[in-house]
């Protein structure tokens, strides 16, 4: 009898607690496939890692393109699916389609990858968050300024916009900082997922003389097997293509965002909101917050190069390393940071970022 | 305007092929070809879902969740019914560009031009009247649109009567020429300069867009697209016109040996079939975008095409297998979601039952229990 009740006891507290600890549903929106060695992929496996938390149920929703269709999307999950945080990555998800959604379901809360929050213009529900890869872009950038013999780098990027260009910079001024002859040359594609047109860019550079590829398109694996095929070097973007170029990755600067959405889930269950203000609305890290990571190193680096990138790594993670430090000239001559001046990471105005720094040829405004 | 005995004789003409009667005497209520005309789209369709079954199964989905999931999305409640309907549209308007020249006895495929076209003259038009009142400006670009684009088809049409054409390849020839230029147009004569990342023209001020009605999702196109597969069934199957356009399908010889004016109602037909693919252009503007991007190649027209010939032609029959359809691409999102089968799940249903249509078209009088008996 005694057994029996305190089993009946048992039973109905732990039903309880699960009870109270009710499954927070949370949506992921890709704008491409889930299995593209690269950006989209990188969101997922964060998702993926998210879900093995209890109380955590995930819905995902992949290859939704930035039209009104991710409105419908969005509206979907939350009605349909009874979601009540959402992740949609894409860039240009952002304006107009979460900041209109947003306004219609004020208690949902919407976190976005990449855009920038303004106070007073967007609403309360939404949040942005984005890591300093530029930081890996740097390291990425010492290693291939070491490798490369041609001292020709180059880089297949899609969109002229300020990240993209941040990236460009970063590795820049990280080959240069080693070697003050190394130049990137920059092909735009015009959009995140080209392929055709990222092959093309990739052979013209390569026929140019470049011997280390690298790029930020979504998905890099076209760019990182033409190198591989044509026999030069690469580095890698979003997650590590070192399994199909396994003579000529380098390395390359990747995302973690696991640490990210396990971040965000814990704030959720303690029961914090962004309208509560008890989410930030403009989360940002880097190296040193485990928001991004370098790649492995493979097999063609130098112990040399190696060894600079370590030291360049500890600056960033104790962090005493300042990328956009003044005086620094884009590359029509013009100085666009004074010298004395210095832009820490989290200052905005290299959000708004328009320039490539000198070193590059090719223009932003393409 | 023809005499009775012409009339007599032109129809007589048409009785293996269609199933109206047209004198009206003594004739028996033809009630078997009706329901074969039921029966066999319905079989279609059910076979697709057999067939798209196995393929969730192999997938690795449970088929019997993923019919309930696409009812859940498609029809299970208010707030996905609006969605099918905002989807299911469009796809009347677009359907009415097969369905019309059909009865001609051409097979066009042209709706994606014309309804590019159209969203696109659409759009330069809204744009010219920023300080008009609604309801003028949505008149103005409805009309425009529809102008535009029943152009587009006519000169199909015109090519198939004047220079014989086929009709099937002009009009699917003039799809890739409309959205060149429609590309075209938005990347630079029309475009937005501060639409950096995704090239669209000028926005058209909310307050002249569409509005929902009342407090739903679904704008007023759904309206559009009733009416008008409406004022197209009234059209063919009740006014001299239709009748005229139905002997030319039946048998054009005879046809012009009764006077009537082949080339002339080609050319009619063709911008009729071309106006209702321009006002969903229209739509697609005014309701949806705001603008005019590459999203209005959308490929609504493709999909008009299927509901087409799923509804064997019937204006009325679109109305329903436009629903259907649309909420079928509803429901698109859930099957990923829930069922987590690949996004293009939902295309492979398409293309299945596309294809049983196909086949289903053969087997059309060979069964006898849906014969005619003669009186």
């Amino acid at each position: 009898m005694k057994q029996s009740l305190f089993l009946l006891i048992a039973c109905t507290a732990v039903l309880t607690a699960n009870a109270l600890a009710a499954d927070v549903t949370i949506g992921f929106i890709y704008v491409g496939p889930k299995d593209d060695y690269g950006y989209n992929q990188a969101h997922a496996l964060g998702a993926a890692s998210v879900a093995k938390l209890p109380g955590v149920k995930i819905v995902e929703e992949a290859n939704v393109p930035e039209t009104v269709a991710v409105q419908e999307t969005m509206r979907d999950m939350i009605v349909q699916d009874n979601a009540t945080v959402l992740f949609p990555t894409s860039f240009g998800y952002y304006d107009p389609h979460i900041l209109k959604v947003a306004k219609q379901f004020p208690k949902i809360q919407f976190l976005h990858c990449g855009g920038f929050y303004i106070p007073g213009k967007h609403p309360a529900n939404v949040g942005t968050y984005f890591g300093y890869i530029d930081e890996a872009e740097y390291i990425s950038g010492i290693v291939a300024g070491l490798t490369t013999k041609s001292n020709k780098l180059g880089f297949v990027a899609a969109k002229p916009i300020p990240q993209v260009l941040r990236n460009i910079n970063s590795f820049t001024l990280g080959a240069r900082s080693v070697n003050s002859n190394a130049t990137v040359q920059v092909v735009f594609t015009g959009d995140w997922s080209l392929p055709v047109k990222e092959a093309e860019a990739s052979n013209s550079l390569i026929n140019q003389g470049v011997d280390v590829l690298t790029c930020h398109v979504d998905s890099p694996k076209v760019v990182i097997q033409t190198a591989e095929t044509r026999g030069i070097y690469s580095c890698g973007y979003h997650a590590s293509q070192a399994a199909i170029a396994p003579k000529g990755y380098l390395t390359g600067a990747e995302w973690d965002w696991s640490h990210v959405y396990g971040m965000y889930v814990k704030e959720v269950q303690e029961g914090k909101s962004l309208q509560a203000g008890s989410i930030p609305h403009v989360v940002r890290g880097g190296l040193q917050d485990g928001f991004v990571k370098v790649s492995d190193y493979g097999p063609a680096v130098s112990a040399q190069a190696k060894q600079a990138a370590e030291a360049s790594k500890a600056k960033f993670m104790d962090g005493t390393m300042v990328i956009y430090k003044g005086e620094i000239k884009d590359n029509t001559g013009k100085v666009v940071i004074p010298a004395g001046v210095e832009m820490k990471q989290k200052d905005p105005e290299l959000e708004k970022m328009n320039w490539l720094v000198e070193g590059v040829i090719g223009s932003a405004t393409s | 305007m023809m005499e009775n005995a012409q009339v007599k004789k032109v129809g007589s003409l048409l009785e293996p092929v269609t199933s109206r009667s047209l004198s009206g005497t003594k004739r028996h209520f033809r009630w078997r070809s009706r329901v074969e005309s039921v029966v066999i789209p319905t079989g279609a369709i059910l076979v697709s879902l057999a067939a798209f079954g196995v393929f969730c199964a192999l997938a690795g989905a449970d088929p019997f969740a993923v019919y309930a999931s696409i009812y859940k999305a498609a029809f299970g409640s208010w707030y996905s019914f609006q969605n099918t309907l905002v989807r299911a549209a469009p796809l009347m308007l677009c359907s009415l560009g097969t369905a019309i020249p059909y009865q001609l006895g051409l097979v066009m495929i042209g709706n994606e031009g014309a309804l590019v076209i159209g969203g696109l003259c659409a759009t330069v038009v809204g744009l010219q009247m920023p300080t008009a009142s609604p309801v003028m400006v949505q008149i103005a670009m409805a009309v425009v649109g529809m102008i535009a684009g029943g152009l587009w088809l006519a000169s199909s049409g015109a090519l198939k009567h004047y220079r014989g054409v086929n009709e099937t390849i002009s009009s699917l020839m003039m799809n890739y020429i409309a959205i060149a230029i429609l590309n075209q147009a938005i990347n630079t004569w029309i475009r937005d300069p501060s639409s950096l990342n995704k090239p669209a023209s000028y926005p058209i001020p909310d307050e002249q867009m569409l509005q929902p009605i009342g407090d739903t999702t679904i704008h007023w196109g759904l309206v559009f697209g009733l009416t008008a597969c409406l004022v197209a069934w009234v059209l063919l199957s009740q006014t001299t016109l239709g009748f005229q356009i139905r002997a030319i399908g039946g048998n054009v010889r005879a046809a012009q040996i009764a006077g009537i004016p082949v080339g002339r109602i080609t050319l009619i037909t063709c911008f009729l079939a071309g106006a209702f693919p321009g006002l969903a252009g229209m739509v697609e503007v005014a309701a949806i975008h705001g603008r005019a991007n590459e999203s209005l190649n959308a490929w609504y027209g493709y999909s008009g095409i299927l509901v087409a010939f799923l509804a064997r032609h019937n204006p009325l029959g679109c109305i329903l297998i436009s629903t259907l359809l649309g909420g079928l691409l509803a429901s698109g999102g859930i099957l990923q979601r829930d069922q987590h089968l690949p996004d293009a799940a939902i295309m492979v249903f398409q293309g299945l039952v596309f294809l049983v249509i196909l086949f289903s078209e053969s087997l059309y009088g060979k069964w006898r229990i849906f014969r005619e008996r003669d009186a």
